[in-house]
């Protein structure tokens, strides 16, 4: 692992600790998102374990791309973009810490409070700790898959909803194989070609998205 | 060959010769899809299910046909304006979005039309108008993405590295949907999975799709015209040009 890319990380981390409000509002969006739900569904247990993956499922989906609107714009405002730009290690390599960066400082939290909001939607304990595995493999996806729309939007000033836009048609194929194993697992059927095919889209954007982005950046932000 | 393929890539000469193409792509989009209506409309027999209802296929299939064609001639113009920097190749796909936008509306309102007489509902979330449905999405974006950029040679190839993005997805997306549809959706549709389809119902089809793809072309022609004088408005010969007119 090269120097740079650890440098990048530790930066990337240590900004995220020194703005406690960043860090805990796509939880707390996330939180309150999914309470939300369960009063426009009335309160009615039977139906909200029916609902119940999809409102969870939907709410990470959108706390993660919340959160992502300005993963590279304050570095793009501030000039630090361009000396990555400039650096002599590969971008790719550079924009995969900043994603790690990411996803371990709003990730993480959304993974760990799942299991609670899992338990106020009335699932089985079966049903949540597939949850939380399927959470645990998406957000990075959702990570790698919004870096790619903020980089092509990184100069424009607003460009929440236009993100979004850009990027939850992409998110759909893992919102559906996720919320498919949380609910086969609800009726007790095996859920390891869903959690197989999770792990293929992370994998693949994994392999993909770090190029793709790159090449947004250079051309975005590269005169 | 490689010379002629360079001269395409000057705005002036690609406007010419657009000019040039219009009235033929017109008058022959305006002749196969007259003929197809008329073959489609009048000639071609009731379906044995669904009596006359059946008809809008002939604008739903080929409407459904070119929203797909059009994404990937939209990606491929991408991908040759990345490659070779070829400024008109850009400009294409740019022209493309809004028809391509277009002929995916009217397939998802064709569709849902025809379904509520033949499924009892406006929409069902049955898995091939669930894509089509994303890929309107996918088409507005490309469309929000270049309008929000200022610079426009960035907002272009922002684009299209959108586009190359899109193209990619959009089997994973469509075979999620088809996964997700049969092993989600519970209730049975009755689908129109007729095994072969009579001739007198397969040539007005055909011809609608040929029409249809003329069509897409001449507003193509248009449209790209239009963009043309719009960019190069500050060049001489657009200025000489509209002096004599």
């Amino acid at each position: 692992m090269n120097s740079a890319f650890l440098t990048l990380l530790r930066r990337d981390l240590l900004l995220a600790f020194r703005n406690p409000g960043d860090l805990s509002t796509p939880v707390i969006f996330f939180i309150v998102t999914v309470t939300l739900f369960s009063f426009a569904a009335g309160g009615d247990l039977d139906k909200l374990s029916t609902i119940g993956p999809g409102v969870v499922w939907a709410a990470a989906l959108l706390s993660a791309m919340l959160s992502l609107d300005g993963i590279f714009r304050d570095d793009y405002e501030d000039g630090t973009l361009e000396q990555l730009l400039l650096a002599p290690s590969a971008l790719s390599l550079l924009v995969l810490a900043k994603i790690l960066a990411h996803w371990l400082s709003t990730g993480l939290p959304l993974i760990a409070v799942s299991p609670v909001l899992g338990i106020l939607m009335n699932l089985d304990s079966n049903s949540i700790s597939i949850l939380v595995v399927t959470i645990a493999l998406s957000t990075p996806v959702f990570s790698l898959v919004g870096a790619f729309g903020a980089a092509l939007v990184v100069t424009q000033r607003k460009a929440g909803i236009l993100l979004s836009l850009l990027t939850l048609p992409l998110c759909i194929p893992v919102l559906i194989f996720s919320v498919l194993a949380v609910m086969a697992s609800a009726s007790q059927q095996p859920v390891g070609g869903h959690l197989s095919l999770l792990c293929a889209f992370l994998v693949f954007s994994l392999t993909v998205a770090p190029f793709a982005i790159a090449g947004s950046l250079r051309l975005m932000a590269g005169d | 060959m490689f010379l002629w393929f360079h001269r395409l890539g000057s705005a002036r000469y690609f406007f010419g010769l657009a000019g040039r193409l219009t009235p033929w792509l017109g008058s022959l989009a305006a002749v196969t899809i007259v003929t197809g209506l008329y073959l489609g409309l009048f000639v071609a027999p009731p379906d044995y299910q669904q009596g006359d209802g059946y008809r809008i296929m002939f604008v739903h299939v080929p409407s459904a046909w070119m929203s797909m064609f059009i994404y990937v001639f939209m990606a491929f113009n991408a991908a040759v304006g990345l490659i070779w920097r070829i400024k008109i190749a850009h400009l294409l796909s740019t022209a493309a979005a809004i028809i391509g936008a277009s002929f995916t509306f009217i397939t998802l309102a064709t569709g849902s039309i025809w379904g509520k007489p033949m499924w009892g509902a406006w929409w069902a979330w049955d898995a091939r108008l669930t894509s089509e449905l994303i890929l309107l999405f996918l088409y507005l974006g490309f469309i929000a993405l270049q309008s929000a950029i200022q610079d426009r040679g960035k907002a272009q190839q922002a684009g299209a590295i959108l586009l190359l993005a899109g193209v990619v997805n959009i089997p994973i997306i469509h075979y999620s949907v088809l996964w997700w549809h049969t092993l989600h959706q519970t209730a049975s549709i009755t689908k129109f999975g007729v095994p072969s389809i009579h001739s007198s119902m397969l040539a007005p089809l055909l011809l609608m799709w040929v029409g249809f793809t003329f069509f897409f072309f001449y507003l193509l022609m248009l449209r790209a015209r239009a963009l043309i004088l719009e960019y190069e408005r500050s060049s001489r010969w657009v200025q000489e040009a509209g002096a004599v007119k």
